[in-house]
């Protein structure tokens, strides 16, 4: 039975980095950036939404529609103001290190807006959850939620993808950028519309992560930031599908690793198991391969 | 000026770096003796030396072989480790304070160096933004490790234990030497400012000159084109691990300053995680990709940075933020670079690029 209960604890753990994945191989798709400060964001939209709920009131899903406002528009603006000036740099590398001033900006004024102390968060599920097999299996409701979640983010996002005209032009934005703008496609438009539901997730992986681990600084973001950009790489960054999968599979392994074999040693298995992957498939599980030209 | 007009520009270009390492260093070094500067960037003056040969040792990788590595801290974190756990050791062994730092640096840069080439050899068949997350991972898991790491000696010989100080099984006179999490305390302060100079002159020759060497240039051959520089028969993967190891070895003794200069080492995320391997990538970016000697101004300037803004106390990050975004977008983009070269050419004459 406990095996069974580690198991689904890592697939709701695994469920939050798989929204954050989502977000960071969308943008990564499509602006070929690794945004740093992304895993910001999320804490930026878990103090939206817990400021909303303890200051203002508001009920918890009214506090998770302003948090996902407020990063969208947070992620339009940082894109504009910090990234778009460098999208033709002579060196990529430019924009990542732009990317790290932002998360280091975003981690200070939360810090000046919040303060160092650890807030607690308030859970946005009310639902006590379920009691299984006779009370030996008790699952959160904050657990089912998030799973639910993860699994109608990935479905919506896959279908906009596939089948509309906004998501069309992102893959052919993200396919080559020159052709896309010669067919009427407004690039600038497609990319800020990419940060804009990239940083939407991110609020909302943001509440889902805190109502599950309720201790909220402003470095909540940066751990699941980066573990959710080892996801994005261990399911093939690029690619919508792969990031779901990488998220499960990381949330699963470092909770089945925390429980069975060293809660300190977790976070290595996380990044050993990444290195073996990338070693066997150099472009992720579900990654493209590359054809170098000569 | 006879004689160094008779130089080539490169090697007239590397005297001049040593001579501004050697200028700063005696500026400072008065500065201190007559007591003009705080205790407090006094103190910076052994960090300041680390960030600049981690800058230094950095761009070997970023800017001469062109590959990303966001796993450098790992290197260093080695490099601290082993020489500080020699240094304890050996601390009523040999006296000599010169002596046991001279050995400690030895063992510190070997191990690091291992690490380099045991850590590159997969890590170098990858490309770009996946081999810069695998140095990530890199750096992360030896971090995790040196965590749960115990070591203690007795009269039986040394203890190892991932577990606990009790799980060593020592006898009753045994000592705790590395003890997990709260790391390795009691390594002697043997690093001074002069031997952090000396250390940066040392990195500096060897970066040099293996940039001015044949195996220099062929490394940064396959940097600009790897499918052109295996065609002429370069070595591909003999060059790619030649710098990674010489790089991570250099780094190594940057660990090896850093551990002889605190009493307590321990391994967190700020001194040897991501967070450092990114705070040494921003100094080789801003001081310019490839250019030994921005390196070493901009690892100055950004450590030195949020010292002078302490005034401002609590939003001397946020300036720091602020500053970090501007001087890069002033830098890279393409626009502010249009503008620059319009309203700031001074004379210069540009040089039209060979089409």
């Amino acid at each position: 039975m406990s095996f069974i209960s580690y198991l689904i604890n890592g697939l709701s753990l695994g469920s939050v980095y798989a929204i954050i994945a989502l977000g960071y191989t969308m943008v990564y798709g499509i602006a070929k950036m690794l945004n740093f400060a992304h895993g910001d964001v999320i804490m930026i939209g878990a103090y939206v939404a817990l400021l909303s709920m303890t200051q203002a009131g508001l009920s918890p899903l009214a506090a998770i529609l302003i948090a996902v406002v407020v990063c969208t528009a947070l992620g339009i603006v940082i894109e504009r103001i910090a990234y778009k000036p460098l999208r033709n740099a002579s060196s990529s590398l430019a924009v990542l290190i732009t990317a790290i001033g932002v998360s280091y900006l975003l981690q200070n004024v939360a810090l000046l807006l919040f303060g160092a102390n650890a807030q607690s968060f308030q859970s946005v599920v009310k639902w006590g959850g379920l009691s299984l097999a006779g009370g030996s299996l008790k699952i959160s409701g904050e657990t089912v939620v998030t799973i639910i979640a993860c699994i109608i983010i990935m479905i919506v996002l896959t279908f906009f993808v596939q089948k509309t005209k906004p998501g069309q032009a992102m893959r052919a934005v993200s396919e080559d950028k020159g052709a896309a703008q010669l067919m009427g496609i407004n690039v600038n438009g497609t990319i800020a519309l990419t940060f804009a539901i990239g940083s939407a997730l991110a609020a909302v992986a943001g509440v889902l992560l805190c109502s599950s681990y309720p201790s909220l600084t402003p470095y909540t973001g940066a751990m699941p930031g980066i573990k959710a950009f080892v996801a994005a790489v261990f399911g093939g960054i690029g690619s919508i599908q792969g990031a779901f999968i990488g998220g499960l599979l990381l949330g699963i392994i470092e909770i089945l690793g925390r429980a069975y074999i060293s809660s300190q040693m977790a976070d290595a298995l996380v990044f050993a198991v990444l290195i073996i992957v990338l070693l066997v498939k150099p472009t992720g599980l579900l990654g493209k391969k590359i054809q170098e030209k000569v | 000026m006879g004689m160094l007009k008779k130089m080539s520009k490169n090697t007239r270009s590397n005297l001049i770096t040593y001579g501004i390492v050697i200028a700063a260093f005696l500026i400072m070094q008065t500065l201190i003796t007559t007591g003009s500067i705080s205790s407090l960037l006094e103190g910076l003056m052994v960090p300041l030396c680390i960030y600049v040969i981690l800058a230094v040792s950095l761009n070997l990788v970023v800017g001469i072989l062109g590959e990303l590595s966001l796993g450098h801290a790992g290197f260093m974190c080695v490099g601290a480790f082993t020489s500080a756990f020699f240094s304890k050791c050996m601390r009523d062994v040999i006296t000599s304070s010169l002596l046991r730092f001279f050995l400690a640096l030895l063992i510190g840069i070997a191990v690091a160096a291992v690490f380099g080439l045991i850590i590159g050899i997969p890590v170098l068949r990858l490309k770009g933004d996946y081999l810069a997350i695998v140095t990530l991972a890199f750096g992360e898991i030896i971090k995790n490790l040196v965590n749960v790491l115990f070591i203690g000696r007795d009269s039986n010989g040394f203890h190892f234990s991932t577990k606990d100080v009790m799980d060593l099984n020592m006898e009753p006179d045994g000592t705790v030497l590395v003890n997990g999490p709260q790391g390795i305390t009691g390594t002697p302060k043997d690093s001074t400012f002069l031997i952090g100079v000396i250390l940066i002159l040392i990195t500096l020759f060897i970066v040099t000159n293996l940039i001015n060497s044949r195996d220099g240039r062929a490394i940064m051959a396959i940097r600009d084109n790897r499918i052109a520089a295996e065609s002429i028969g370069i070595n591909v993967t003999k060059y790619k691990l030649m710098a990674f190891t010489i790089s991570a070895a250099l780094a190594g003794a940057a660990g090896v300053l850093y551990a002889h200069n605190l009493s307590t080492l321990t391994a967190t995320t700020n001194n040897f995680g991501y967070n450092m391997s990114i705070t040494i990538l921003v100094f080789v970016v801003l001081g310019g990709i490839g250019n030994i000697r921005g390196s070493i101004i901009a690892a100055v300037i950004l450590t030195l940075l949020p010292e002078l803004l302490r005034g401002l106390s609590d939003y001397r990050m946020l300036i720091y933020a602020i500053v970090l975004i501007i001087m890069m977008l002033f830098n890279w983009a393409p626009k502010a670079i249009e503008w620059r070269e319009k309203y700031f050419s001074f004379g210069k004459r540009k040089k039209e690029a060979v089409k």
